[in-house]
């Protein structure tokens, strides 16, 4: 178990380092960000509609995109030199593989995260500090399930004709509830409803991140076999 | 053509009755052969014969669908990680990272391999192929040469039992290509099991103990290498021939 | 070389079944049409019903086999059960857009909106969309095996998903009105259009196999071909 945690962090730890040399993928996954944040101001009548009733759905429809982009890098990198078979040599578990990639592409979608969201309450004027504890929980909630499931589909997606075009046709279907849940909890969050209002979505991402994430661990290795 | 043994000591590596298909294709019929320690086999044969499918089974990278493959007696399983510290894989890809400077690619291998002390076994891996002096640049910066000697030295980090070359020679330039027959000389020096693929049949009869000749996803001869090159090509040529 | 003259055999016999099924679904309708009495609020629209439920009922049958064969497929690695497995999809495919296309016929003319939102047909909806995934995926990849290893995956994601959405959405919105047949307690409707409800369910789920066998036939026959030419080319050489 812990040389698998030692496998995966090596992996993680090399795709942040080349990730980290290079920045390109995490600077077009920003400049994305902030461009469909300005255009979203755009795309609203400011004095029909306030930006507490848009914001949320703005923010995750952002983070998704933003996310979706980064994804596709985790796999796509292993194609230069046939490096995938490099790690398909080794006695890495195929499950390493997978946690590592998964933990390198949080870190990539939590970075971009991180900046959006300062940028997201200076454009829509949105007083984030005082809810940034739940907002953050949230955050990662649904983060980890968009990212376990998107890992998986990209590992797929890559090996295809159109990866950029495949991984959305595979993945989104399966971010509605991550979604859904984030988007209604936040906007819950947003106006201060009490915590009781939250709790059903609260278990519903949870039983969510909970399925997934064991259920794509365990199928990973399938997606690799010849 | 059905081969035993190809020599009597005992083997380090043995295959029998290999077979694999790919949907409706029938990539290898029915392989066998077994080399000891310090053998090493050349198998030549023209494109689509099935032998980088051969080498790929043989590196744990391909399940057969009939047939084993053991190492120093023990059978390869589905998915052995035992197995697979025991080969090395030379490629015509150099499954290396151009991003990562030539240590912490081997750094790295050496954590997925649980080599003890990784940066001590990659500084002396590269002064065993002569890139010390360039361990800290970019493989991105590497000519095809240099990066050909850093995949040597990824593949023997982990010392493995059997070492594994599918076309190594190819679009390597004549300074290159000399350095890296005087390299593998050396691994021949010290005794290491090698199976070599190729369809240059000049490279790969220098280095071999054995030759075979695969043709349609079977050999068609098996023996050891004797002094007779030109009969060696004859017969590739022969059974080339009548594959097309 | 075996293989052709069976799958041909299926195939002529999968049509027989088809057949009686589309016999069978034609008694059913006149029956729905004529001969069972119209509902009060609703009126003739309401009839759409005998088309809309069993339809859905068969869609969401679809990707349970999808489900289980591919996981059956992942364990056992039987060809057949991909090439089954793709054929349930596309069956499938068709059943999910029956519904997707009487349903809104269905509310336009009882609340006036082609779509609402409404929690069953928006999960209908991303069923929809995960069956055009799988479909998508398989015609992306070339290489057999791989194809049917990444359709499973896929698909037992899916059958996964499914329980989520529903969840979710219904958390979300609720519109549809209440199931009449399986509410606890006596079912709402009267007893001649029950009857007619439920033989409208069994037929359509006869039909639903007879085009399923007759799919994964053609498929199977396919293959066969394509194996046997595969054949000839390996014993020339």
């Amino acid at each position: 178990m812990s040389s698998l945690l030692a496998q995966a962090w090596a992996i993680a730890a090399k795709d942040l380092l080349l990730e980290f040399r290079s920045r390109t993928a995490f600077l077009s996954a920003l400049v994305f960000t902030a461009l469909v944040l300005a255009i979203f101001n755009f795309a609203r009548d400011p004095t029909a509609v306030s930006a507490v009733d848009l914001a949320p759905g703005i923010l995750w429809i952002t983070f998704t995109f933003a996310g979706m982009l980064g994804l596709n890098r985790a796999f796509g990198l292993e194609r230069e030199n046939h490096a995938m078979d490099g790690l398909l040599l080794s006695p890495a578990s195929r499950t390493a593989l997978y946690v590592g990639k998964t933990i390198a592409n949080l870190a990539f979608v939590g970075a971009v995260e991180a900046i959006a969201l300062p940028l997201f309450a200076l454009f829509f004027d949105v007083p984030l500090w005082p809810v940034l504890g739940p907002l953050v929980l949230v955050i990662a909630l649904a983060t980890l399930g968009f990212v376990a499931v998107g890992t998986l589909m990209s590992s797929m997606a890559v090996n295809t004709r159109f990866a950029e075009l495949m991984l959305p046709v595979l993945l989104l279907p399966f971010l509605v509830t991550p979604i859904i849940g984030a988007v209604q909890t936040t906007a819950r969050i947003l106006t201060h409803r009490p915590f009781v209002e939250l709790v059903p979505w609260l278990k519903l991402l949870t039983a969510y991140d909970i399925t997934f994430v064991v259920l794509c661990t365990l199928i990973f290795e399938f997606t690799l076999e010849e | 053509m059905a081969a035993a043994s190809v020599s009597g000591a005992a083997a380090v590596l043995e295959v029998a009755g290999l077979t694999k298909r790919f949907g409706h294709v029938r990539a290898l019929r029915g392989v066998d052969f077994a080399l000891g320690l310090g053998e090493s086999l050349a198998v030549f044969g023209p494109n689509g014969a099935g032998k980088t499918t051969l080498l790929r089974i043989l590196a744990g990278l391909l399940k057969p669908d009939g047939g084993a493959v053991r190492f120093g007696g023990e059978l390869l399983v589905r998915g052995n990680a035992a197995h697979r510290r025991r080969v090395g894989l030379i490629s015509h890809h150099s499954l290396l990272y151009d991003g990562l400077t030539a240590a912490e690619n081997l750094v790295f291998y050496g954590r997925l391999y649980s080599v003890a002390e990784p940066r001590a076994a990659a500084e002396r891996a590269l002064a065993g192929v002569g890139l010390a002096a360039r361990a800290s640049d970019l493989v991105g910066t590497f000519s095809r040469g240099m990066v050909q000697r850093l995949a040597i030295a990824r593949a023997l980090l982990h010392d493995p039992d059997v070492m594994l070359l599918d076309e190594p020679f190819s679009g390597l330039d004549q300074g290159a290509a000399a350095t890296l027959r005087e390299l593998l000389g050396r691994l021949r020096a010290e005794r290491r099991t090698m199976v070599l693929v190729t369809h240059n049949i000049d490279e790969g009869l220098e280095l071999a103990t054995h030759v075979a000749i695969q043709v349609a996803g079977r050999f068609v001869s098996l023996g050891s290498r004797d002094g007779d090159l030109a009969a060696y090509r004859a017969r590739y040529a022969e059974a080339t021939a009548r594959d097309v | 070389m075996t293989a052709i003259p069976s799958a041909e055999r299926s195939l002529r016999r999968s049509g027989l079944w088809m057949g009686i099924a589309l016999v069978l679904m034609a008694g059913v309708y006149v029956r729905a049409l004529a001969f069972t009495p119209e509902e009060a609020t609703q009126g003739l629209a309401q009839k759409i019903f005998y088309v809309h439920a069993p339809s859905a009922w068969v869609a969401f049958l679809a990707f349970g086999i999808v489900g289980v064969c591919s996981a059956l497929y992942l364990f056992l690695k039987d060809p057949r059960l991909d090439l089954f497995a793709a054929s349930a999809a596309e069956v499938g495919t068709v059943f999910t857009m029956t519904v997707l296309v009487t349903g809104p016929i269905w509310g336009k003319t009882i609340w006036g909106a082609w779509w609402t939102w409404d929690a069953r047909l928006t999960l209908t909806l991303f069923l929809w969309f995960i069956y055009l995934a799988y479909l998508v995926l398989r015609t992306a990849v070339e290489e057999p095996g791989r194809r049917a290893r990444y359709s499973a995956v896929l698909g037992i994601l899916g059958a996964l998903l499914v329980p989520f959405i529903h969840v979710s959405v219904y958390l979300f919105r609720t519109l549809h009105p209440m199931p009449v047949v399986l509410r606890p307690g006596r079912p709402e409707l009267p007893g001649s259009m029950l009857i007619t409800l439920l033989s409208a369910f069994t037929v359509f789920t006869l039909f639903f196999i007879a085009l399923l066998a007759r799919r994964y036939a053609w498929a199977r026959l396919v293959d066969a071909r394509a194996q046997g030419e595969a054949e000839r080319a390996d014993t020339s050489r």
